[in-house]
Formats: structure tokens, sequence, C-alpha cells
């Protein structure tokens, strides 16, 4: 065959379809920046990071999840778990090192990844009615374990994970950056990356190239739970307490994330940069929004909005 | 005055011309055969005629009126019906249910099971077809849900009816069957356009036949006027050489033996040696249990009885892993369903059971992994524009020979072909043929699983016949036929 020659016509459609959620993020930020002057600053921008890093972990995990063509409905009630037992630990009378306390945290959610993983990979029950049930246990287990109470008095070293700051930048946005990278070489840089897309894309061909599909299914589970646990880990950490309400609901905003960065819930078709630029969506809005004084009833309204909107978008250039 | 007339009907995909200026007229109360290899455009024509495919050039005259097919439910509205080669009902409903769907008699907002009962049992009668209304038709025959899709058709009105392959999955009492329907349908004065491979229930049902061949019109004959050879030289078109460039290949010891191989309820005690240099074929119907015996062999399934023997040495294959390591390699039946990844570019699916190779530690050498993609697409000339395009954009010859690339770099011994060229056109298809020989050639050996008879004739050293999941019995090329082939293929049932 002669040099392969890449044809290259501008195609606007294409355009959208690929990069469509960049010029959404833009519209979004420069509609925000007009309507409210302090909305880019450095300061605001910061906190803005900081408040969405853990909707970032969980769309992070909900990534590689998609990818293969599941879904995780647990992560909130293992960010919950984790963030609790970490607590536990992390109280000062324990006197445990603050990264013990930490590394409880990323055990429970890896633990709690790893039974998702197993139930969904090697007993066959669907990840939506799989997870759904991990929602429920997880939550469960994280009230009998704090008595319904909420845990304070933690460590100051462990409140460092989630309050404090090197440099300007607080540490939950250097965290999220390091996790990123690690994700982002792990998806596309070695050979484990492209069997997750392999066996989303089509799980029988995945198996018949020697590929163990059902590893790579309960793996992509235990990334998701060590993600969470490492989200519960520090949202415990910036609220100061064990609190075994939190992370009620976040499933919802970190599939959000996933979805309007174009990953098809279908699987094996999807980016992490898309789920980047989903989650800094969804963090804009809610920050720019609060600025606004627009009242949290309205934000989950627009919310709702731009989820469906997103897709549509996408499933209408799918048809074409 | 013609039920059908098709003149001069053009249609291209992409840029590929499939159809180039095809003709086709269909008389009332006659039943037209149309033939060809695959890949020649039958289906193309039909689903174009069905609204499936809107044509780019030509014109189509029912019953004497102009008309332009604009979509399928224009096309049922206009009298045409098409029996699908995969029947698409829905088996948890009743044969009722499924003839009459989306068309429920009513009353007020309620349905009327009465009358849906007793209509459906009418129009069964007026086809002497013998099945309850009642039954649930994921529970019926292949056969028998057949005829339900053509008491639909007729339950639509349908003038023309469309069979495409009808025969290819039953019996031949239930052939004979099929057979006197489609006399009564002759004699209401309705049109059947019949495609099939089969040569001697075309002379036995047809009034006229059609040829095409490569997308083009070759002639059109009443059947009592040619007779098996001269229809089958015009199919093909070329000497039989040309197409399957069959070179001898010395053949030496025996590679792989399987020993009683059994899967409950799929097939029972077959037992094969495929010897190096060989291309050992593997024919017999659909169902036969030929696909199934390779995903037992391959590790794709469970076998409940047998062993294998590669070698010299006991094998024992648990999944596709352990056979690739033994230098094993399965091109599936089904490119798109299980041979690629289709959202993945063509590069990526070529490595894909290699990534190991192309590794280092735990990250991909992509230099390693570009150079030896560039490699396999020069060796196989898959024609593309960039190996990062999606392997969906490729065309079915080129999707196969990508299907062909991924497993080749692995340099397995034994390479199993389940239905090498289906859906695939001539001249691809002989390039894939080539690639076989110069595989074999190589002291590997092949085992090919095909429905076509002349791939099969053509390719093959030696041919196993499974029938129903029995042995039906093992030809030497010498011995090759296709009435033995077909005999062997349906002793067990």
């Amino acid at each position: 065959m002669e040099k392969a020659i890449e044809k290259r016509q501008f195609n606007i459609k294409e355009f959208a379809a690929k990069y469509g959620v960049i010029i959404g993020l833009i519209l979004i930020m420069t509609f925000f920046t007009v309507m409210k002057a302090k909305f880019l600053t450095v300061d605001n921008m910061l906190n803005m990071l900081r408040q969405t890093s853990i909707n970032g972990f969980l769309a992070i995990g909900m990534t590689f999840v998609v990818l293969t063509g599941g879904i995780d409905l647990s992560v909130g009630s293992i960010v919950g778990a984790s963030g609790m037992f970490a607590a536990l630990v992390a109280r000062t009378e324990t006197g445990m090192p603050w990264f013990l306390a930490v590394l409880t945290g990323l055990a429970v959610g890896l633990m709690l990844g790893l039974l998702n993983g197993i139930i969904i990979a090697y007993l066959k029950v669907p990840a939506f009615i799989a997870t759904l049930g991990m929602l429920s246990i997880a939550r469960g287990v994280t009230f009998m374990a704090s008595d319904a109470k909420p845990v304070p008095g933690l460590s100051p070293q462990f409140l460092k994970m989630g309050g404090g700051s090197i440099g300007i930048i607080p540490i939950p946005i250097i965290v999220l950056a390091a996790v990123l990278v690690v994700c982002y070489i792990v998806l596309y840089k070695t050979r484990y990356g492209r069997y997750v897309f392999a066996t989303g894309g089509n799980p029988v061909s995945a198996r018949v190239s020697g590929i163990n599909v059902k590893m790579i299914i309960c793996s992509v589970y235990m990334i998701s739970g060590v993600l969470a646990g490492l989200a519960g880990v520090i949202l415990t950490s910036r609220v100061t307490s064990g609190l075994a309400a939190s992370g009620e609901g976040y499933e919802v905003d970190a599939i959000a994330a996933a979805v309007i960065g174009g990953n098809s819930l279908a699987g094996g078709r999807g980016r992490l940069w898309g789920t980047i630029i989903g989650f800094l969506i969804m963090g804009a809005m809610n920050n720019g929004l609060d600025m606004m004084a627009v009242s949290s009833y309205w934000q989950l309204v627009i919310k709702g909005i731009i989820i469906i909107g997103a897709v549509m978008l996408d499933s209408l250039n799918e048809s074409k | 005055m013609n039920l059908l007339e098709m003149r001069a009907i053009e249609k291209s995909f992409n840029t590929v011309k499939v159809l180039h200026g095809v003709d086709f007229v269909l008389r009332p109360g006659t039943v037209h055969a149309l033939m060809g290899e695959n890949g020649a455009g039958k289906s193309t024509l039909m689903k174009a005629l069905a609204g499936i495919h809107k044509c780019d050039k030509g014109s189509m005259m029912i019953k004497g009126k102009e008309i332009e097919i604009t979509s399928p439910k224009h096309s049922q509205s206009l009298g045409v019906a098409m029996i699908h080669q995969e029947l698409s009902p829905v088996p948890e409903m009743t044969v009722a249910e499924n003839i009459y769907l989306g068309r429920e008699p009513e009353k007020g907002i309620f349905l009327d099971y009465a009358q849906l009962y007793k209509q459906t049992e009418e129009l069964l009668a007026s086809l002497n077809v013998k099945i309850s209304p009642k039954a649930r038709v994921g529970d019926l025959k292949v056969a028998d849900q057949q005829l339900v899709e053509i008491a639909k058709a007729i339950s639509l009105n349908a003038e023309i009816i469309i069979m495409d392959e009808p025969t290819s999955a039953i019996t031949d009492k239930e052939v004979e069957n099929l057979f006197h329907v489609i006399r009564d349908l002759k004699d209401q004065q309705k049109g059947i356009i019949y495609i099939s491979h089969k040569m001697d229930e075309i002379f036995q049902i047809a009034d006229d036949i059609t040829v095409l061949r490569d997308g083009r019109y070759v002639n059109t004959w009443q059947a009592k006027d040619i007779d098996n050879n001269i229809l089958i030289k015009n199919m093909v078109g070329r000497e039989l050489t040309e197409i399957f460039p069959k070179t001898e290949v010395p053949i030496a010891d025996t590679m792989l033996e399987v020993k009683n191989f059994s899967v409950t309820g799929q097939f029972e005690d077959i037992s094969l040696r495929v010897r190096k240099g060989e291309i050992f074929g593997i024919a017999g119907l659909v169902g036969a249990g030929r696909t199934e015996l390779m995903h037992a062999i391959f590790g794709l399934s469970k076998k409940d009885k047998g062993e294998i023997i590669f070698d010299g040495k006991k094998l024992d294959i648990h999944n596709p892993k352990d056979a690739i390591k033994h230098g094993i390699a399965y091109v599936t039946e089904d490119r798109k369903d299980e041979g690629l990844v289709l959202e993945m570019s063509v590069g990526q699916n070529i490595t894909l059971p290699s990534m190991k190779e192309m590794s280092e530690g735990l990250f991909i050498n992509s230099g390693k992994e570009n150079r030896t993609i560039k490699h396999q697409i020069e060796q196989l000339r898959i024609k593309l524009n960039s190996s990062r395009q999606l392997v969906k954009s490729l065309s079915g010859g080129n999707q196969q020979k990508v299907v062909l690339a991924k497993w080749l770099i692995r340099e397995p011994r034994l390479l199993i072909l389940d239905e090498p060229t289906r859906g695939i056109d001539v001249g691809a298809k002989a390039e894939i043929y080539k690639i076989m020989c110069e595989f074999v050639s190589k002291g590997n050996a092949i085992i090919m699983i095909s429905s076509e008879m002349p791939e099969v004739m053509g390719m093959a050293d030696r041919v196993l016949v499974l029938s129903n999941g029995k042995a039906g019995g093992e030809l030497e090329r010498r011995e090759f036929g296709q009435e033995r082939i077909m005999e062997m293929a349906v002793s067990h049932i």
C-alpha cells in the first residue's frame, strides 16, 4: 500500500459532535463571567474546582465503568461508607496516624467495588441491579457503624486532606490532577486500557481475542470503588466530621458528568477528557448559579435539562 | 400485465456500486427465482423493492403503475412482503398476536381476542397450514415460524412475496409443505420472488429464472428452457480455477486430532483429524452443530466429552486464551458480532489479541504496534485511508481481512475459519482464498466451515459433513460431489 493519506475536510457537524462539550463549557463560563464579574477570578476558580473535585473522582471512576457498558449506582453510598470508616480511624482519640485513616477509606471503597465486580462479572447480576443493591447495603452499614450520629473530633493532619493547600492550590485539586494523569495513562497507554475499550465495544470479540472479559469488568468496579473511597475521605476531611448521610445522590452527578462528556452508556465509545469537561460543566453551573442566587430548586431543573440536552445532541448526531 | 417491472436499477453504497442497471420482471401467478452468488446483488435489489434501500436510478412499476418506493411501510402498502432469512417474530407472543401485531381487532378500547383467534384460524386454514393460532411463536419450529410469516404477508394482502433462502434451515418434508403453500399462492395469482442457492429446488418450483452476477443483470429464462449447467455457468461467469486459486500443498502428518467430542443438545461424538498443509472443510446445513463444535474446540464453550490432541500432545483448553497460547486461532462466523470491535480503529482491532507482544511491561509500545499494523495492512492489501479509521467504515471484504490480519500476526499453526467469505464480493473472496493457500503452504493447517458448496469443493482437501449434530460422513477431495455432500448433510434429519 502507498503511504496512507488522511483526507481531512472540515466538517462542521463532525466538529460539533466531537468538541461540542468544550464549546458548551466556554459558553457557560462566558455567560457567568458576563453576569458576575467575580466569577472568573483565581479565587473563585480554585473554589469551584475544590467543590467539584469530589464529583471529579466519581466521574472518572464512572468513565471506566461506563466504557465497559456498565453503570455504578453505588458510588454515593461508597463515599458515605468509606468517609465514615475513615472518620472513625481519624478521630484524635484513637491516636492513629492520618494516613491510616486514608488507607482505611480507600480499602473500604476497594472492597465494596470488588464486591460489586464479583456480583456483576462472575455471578452475572446486571450492573444496574447489583449496584442498586450495593447503594442500599453500603448506606445501611454506614448508619450502623456510626449509630447514625456524626463523628467529629478528627485529627488536624487528617483535616488537611480536604481543607489544606499547597501554595494557593487546595490539596483536593492536586490529588484530582494526579488521579487524572494516572487514569489517562492507564486508559490510553497500557494494554489494560485497550482491553477496557474492547470489552465495552464487543465483549464476545474481546473474549475470542483472548481477553479475560470477566476480570476486566470486575476491575472497573474496583477502580470506581477505590476512587469513591478517595472521594469519601476527602469529603469527610472537608466537612470535618463523618456523616452517615454524606454522598447521598452523588451517583447522579457522576453519571451526568460521564454522559455529558460524550461517553456512551452502551459501552465501548468514550473519552476521558470528555468526562473532565463534563464535571467542569457541572461544577461551573453549581458555582455560577449559586453566585447569581438562583434557587437550588431551579438549579436541579437546569441540571436535568443539561443532561438530557447533551445526550439528545449526541444521539441526533449518531442517527445522521 | 406484469405484477412488477424493475428497469435499469442502480444502487451504490458510499462509493461502491452494487447494482449496475438491473432489470427484473415478475408475472402474476408465477414463481420467479432470483439467482446469483453471494454478493451478486440479489438482496440489495430485493431490499430496494421492500423499501429498505432507496435506489439511485431506474424505474419501478407495480401492476402497470409507475411508483417510487419511499419506505418499508410504503412498500407494504403496495402489496410487497418480504419473508426474511432471519425471521423476526416476537417469540413470547402467540401466532395470532404476531400475525396481527399493530392491527389487532378491538372492541371499544379492549382487544377482541375472540375475533383475533377466529380470523387467524381462517387465515391459516386458507393456506392449509396446521398451526394453532394460540401457540407461542417461540415454541414453533423454524419452518412453522416461516409459515406464520407467510400467513402474515397474506393477511396484509401482499401480492408480491419475496422469500429469501426459505429452505436454508428446514427439513425436506417441511420443504414439501412449503412448496404446497407456494403453489396455492400461485393459483391465487400472486407473484413469488424466490432466492435460493439450491439448484434442484429451483427447477422444482420456479417458472422463471433471473441471474445476477457482480451486481449486473445477466439474463432471464423460463425454467423449462435451461438446465443446471447453463445456470451455474451464468452465475459464476468464469472458470472455477480463477476464483479458487487452490495450490498443491504436500500434506504431512497429523496436527490436530479431535476425539469423540460431545456437547449435549448440540452435537455428539464427533471425531476429526487435520493434517499439516491441509484445508479441512466442515459442511452441513445451518444448525447442524458446526459452529458449536468449533466453539467447544476453541474453548468458547464447555465440552461435555472428548479430547483434543495437538502435535501429539493432549491439550486441555478451558478458554480462548488457552487455545491461542497453543497456536490456534479462530475467525468467527459473524465478523460484526464476534470478530471485530466496531467502535475501535482498524489498527486497534488488528493488535487486540497480541497486546502482550505489543507492550513492554504494562505500557504499550506504540512504535512497535504501528509497525506491526502497517506491515499487516500491506501484507493483506487492506484498502483504507488510515489505520486509525474505525473498522466499521470498511467494506465487508476489508473487514474480513482485518479479522484475518489480527490472527495472522500471532503466527498460528491452526486457523479455524467459520464462513470465511460470507457476504463479501467475488474479488475479495479470491484474495482471501489466496491468503488461505499461502498460510497452509507453510506447513500450517486450516479448518474451514462453509455453507457455500462451491467454496467447500473449491478449497477443501477433505470435508467432514455434519448432519443434525452427528457425523454425516467424510470425503476426500477426489470423492467430492455436490449431491453426495447434500445427502450426507441430511442423513440424520
